[in-house]
């Protein structure tokens, strides 16, 4: 009997639900949720009113429509006579041409500069510091001008184009390359390597596991090159070397022919992966400064080299603290993308913007470029997040 | 940056704005007391801003008759400066009352986008321009095969450009930037072979070169380019008031009514000038639109005439030394022709 006026004393009064914490929040949460429907309510709404007031149609049909306007760089066929759509299509391969080749180009100087940065070489630790502040501090549509203006537009023009090896020409319109033509049977060189990277992955794996089971080792690195390139050129060989050559050439205003690199497209690229760069140094240092010295001290008490223990030991931690800020530098450079407009590289917001210009769909548009913005953004966390839970796994 | 936030701002003005923007925009403007005029951001003998930060130019000079109709006093103006691409969405958002920028009447323009084309200040076609130092023997554009060309987005010239080397089937690399001033900068640089615009531009574009000597503009014209100021649709009296300022500067033109000696022609015994001017007995005419007798008077002394708007910008008066050729009144053959007054 007395145990159960305990708990009956502890109970909480019934009338007083009103006092209720869980009632409170539940009640909070629900009111800040209407406001905000009918906050969002309103603002479309309006837009409507407004949209049909001044006459401007809504949906997005218009993006059926002929667009009327060329884009000079384009991954995928389109004139003139494509549509809205496509156009936005280029648009966005281009943004995503851009991003993708600048995260791969900053990734790889900003790794250099990162470890040059704690070089025991005075010259090299310098230049890196210097890089970086130079780089962290300027904003970036100054650096893309830089590219654009200072560095791409002073070389020379057409006929004076600097003659490189293999027919490749660099100019003020760009570089010019030889553009491979692949003939028939040229499937067999993809197909060699194919197989020959399932065979690397699967060899590595092997390897992996005998040396857990045995202790012994297996030269992978070497294999697995031995593999992705021996393959291919196996390929190639075996399907009677089926590639030639489009060379770039002298036309009447321009080179024609081969593989165009336009000026807007490097200075772009140049200047995201270095504006970039000097960021990822800074996490690239933190990351290995945040390895514990114990750690290197203890690997090589193991015997391992000073190379092993680098590879082994502190990348691998050094990696934890590196992958998240490193995302967000990804998610920066795919942004600043756009600044792109400056220099008329036809981007996304480059093309979006023409096509608001020319249909008046300010509201479709923006949020198309905000879906668009927003995927890729998401996709790359999601990447970064795969390969972050992929490292952390890898600790112990 | 600028350009993302300003879409943005636009778009969201659009979204946002409450209703104001679209009905009474003569008794918005004159509640506000000044005119929001959208000019471009600088182009010579249109609109640029002086040496003293002040708007000149034959698109500046409209917007400032309207805004002497309106209110008696031509400087109760304030200007925005537009890009080609942003142009359109701050007209439509309401950020601006009118929309006064080299702007080609066009009938996409007129409908889809929502807008109503006062008339036609200044007929203009496009062409191209070369440097004809580093490109000696071009002399027409149809030796243009193959050439890369600056151009800049949003405009009907990124349009004409692409239709007329498809239609002669002709091909070409176009380089299109945002901002105008990039595009010169890139042409002045070499990156294109020809720069192209509207012609009248063109001559802007050239006195803003390194070498202006060096650059022809080649003889053909592309497509016809009538430009003219914009207002919203929907509102028929803001309308009126913007149509009949440009038709009185055409009339006062045509009437010889001008800056120097307009008080002197209220006693004119010509009855058409003395019914523009209001001094006509139990006159209705400017109260009909909404503003007072003596707007064309007001105008004619903020601005002059048109053939004086004219002259000062773009004419004799000017740098470009443009010929009024199509621009002329229709009674010396051009195509300027004021609807009449009574
Ligand atoms: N009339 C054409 C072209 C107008 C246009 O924007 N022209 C350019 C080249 S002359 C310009 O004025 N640029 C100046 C600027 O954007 O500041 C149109 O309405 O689309």
């Amino acid at each position: 009997m007395a145990t159960q006026d305990v708990t009956e004393d502890i109970r909480p009064a019934k009338a007083s639900f009103l006092y209720d914490p869980r009632v409170r929040s539940l009640f909070v949460q629900a009111v800040v949720i209407l406001l905000l429907v009918l906050g969002i309510w309103w603002i479309v709404d309006n837009t409507l009113l407004n949209l049909r007031r001044s006459n401007i149609t809504t949906g997005f049909g218009f993006l059926r429509g002929r667009s009327g306007f060329d884009i000079s760089d384009r991954l995928i066929e389109y004139s003139s006579d494509g549509t809205y759509g496509r156009a936005l299509v280029v648009g966005i391969l281009n943004t995503l041409l851009v991003a993708v080749t600048g995260i791969v180009v900053a990734t790889i100087i900003g790794f250099l500069v990162g470890i040059g940065r704690l070089s025991n070489n005075w010259l090299i630790r310098k230049i890196a510091t210097v890089y970086v502040e130079v780089f962290r501090n300027i904003p970036p549509l100054l650096v893309i001008l830089f590219w654009y203006q200072g560095v791409l537009a002073l070389l020379p023009n057409v006929r004076g184009s600097y003659v490189l090896p293999f027919n490749s020409f660099l100019n003020s319109r760009g570089f010019y390359l030889p553009r491979p033509v692949w003939g028939d049977g040229a499937w067999l060189v993809l197909a060699g390597l194919i197989v020959g990277v399932a065979l690397s992955y699967f060899v590595a794996r092997r390897a992996k596991a005998r040396q857990a089971a045995t202790g012994q080792q297996f030269p992978v690195f070497l294999t697995s090159l031995a593999l992705i390139i021996g393959l291919p050129i196996l390929g190639f060989i075996l399907s009677g070397m089926p590639l030639t050559f489009d060379l770039p050439q002298k036309g009447a205003f321009n080179l024609t022919g081969g593989l165009n690199v336009k000026p807007e497209f490097l200075s772009l690229l140049l200047a995201l992966s270095f504006y970039t760069a000097a960021f990822i140094a800074e996490i690239v240092r933190a990351g290995i400064q945040g390895v514990s010295r114990g750690q290197t001290e203890a690997a090589s008490s193991l015997g391992l080299s000073s190379g092993q223990s680098l590879r082994m030991v502190v990348i691998p931690q050094a990696m934890r603290i590196v992958i998240p800020p490193l995302t967000s530098q990804y998610l920066n450079l795919t942004k600043n993308s756009s600044l792109a407009v400056a220099i008329g590289y036809p981007d996304l917001y480059a093309v979006g913007g023409t096509i608001l210009n020319q249909t008046g769909q300010a509201i479709e548009v923006v949020v198309i470029f905000m879906v668009v913005y927003l995927s890729i953004s998401l996709l790359t966390s999601l990447l970064m997040n795969w390969f972050n839970a992929k490292m952390a796994l890898n600790e112990r | 940056m600028k350009t993302v936030i300003k879409v943005l701002v636009g778009a969201s003005l659009l979204a946002a704005s409450a209703a104001t923007a679209s009905a009474a925009t003569l008794a918005d403007v004159k509640a506000k007391g000044f005119l929001q005029c959208g000019v471009n951001t600088g182009l010579a003998g249109f609109s640029a801003p002086n040496d003293k930060g002040e708007w000149t130019g034959l698109d500046a000079d409209f917007c400032r008759a309207v805004a002497a109709a309106v209110f008696g006093d031509g400087t109760k103006v304030k200007f925005t400066g537009l890009s080609a691409k942003d142009r359109f969405t701050a007209l439509q958002s309401g950020e601006i009352d009118i929309l006064s920028r080299n702007t080609t009447w066009t009938v996409n323009r007129d409908t889809a986008l929502g807008f109503n084309f006062a008339g036609v200040t200044y007929y203009d076609g496009q062409g191209f321009m070369i440097n004809s130092k580093k490109l000696e023997g071009i002399t027409s554009t149809m030796q243009l095969s193959g050439a890369a060309i600056c151009v800049q987005a949003g405009t009907t010239t990124e349009l004409n450009l692409a239709d007329y080397f498809r239609s002669n089937n002709m091909e070409y690399n176009p380089v299109v930037f945002e901002k105008f001033e990039e595009a010169n900068a890139a042409y002045d640089a070499g990156r294109c072979d020809a720069y192209t615009t509207d012609q009248s531009g063109l001559y802007g574009v050239r006195l803003q070169m390194a070498s202006p000597n060096d650059h022809v503009v080649l003889p053909e014209i592309i497509s016809k380019e009538p430009l003219g100021p914009a207002v919203r649709q929907g509102d028929d009296q803001w309308f009126d008031v913007v149509k009949w300022t440009y038709y009185a500067l055409l009339n006062a033109e045509e009437a010889g009514i001008t800056q120097a000696n307009v008080e002197e022609m209220k006693n004119s015994a010509n009855p058409d000038i003395k019914r523009m001017l209001g001094s006509e007995a139990e006159t209705k005419i400017g109260t009909d639109l909404g503003l007072t007798n003596d707007w064309v008077v007001n105008v004619i002394k903020a601005t002059g005439n048109y053939g004086e708007i004219f002259e000062r910008n773009v004419g004799s008066g000017s740098p470009l030394k443009i010929a009024r050729g199509v621009n002329a009144l229709w009674t010396k053959g051009g195509l300027q022709y004021g609807m009449p007054i009574r």
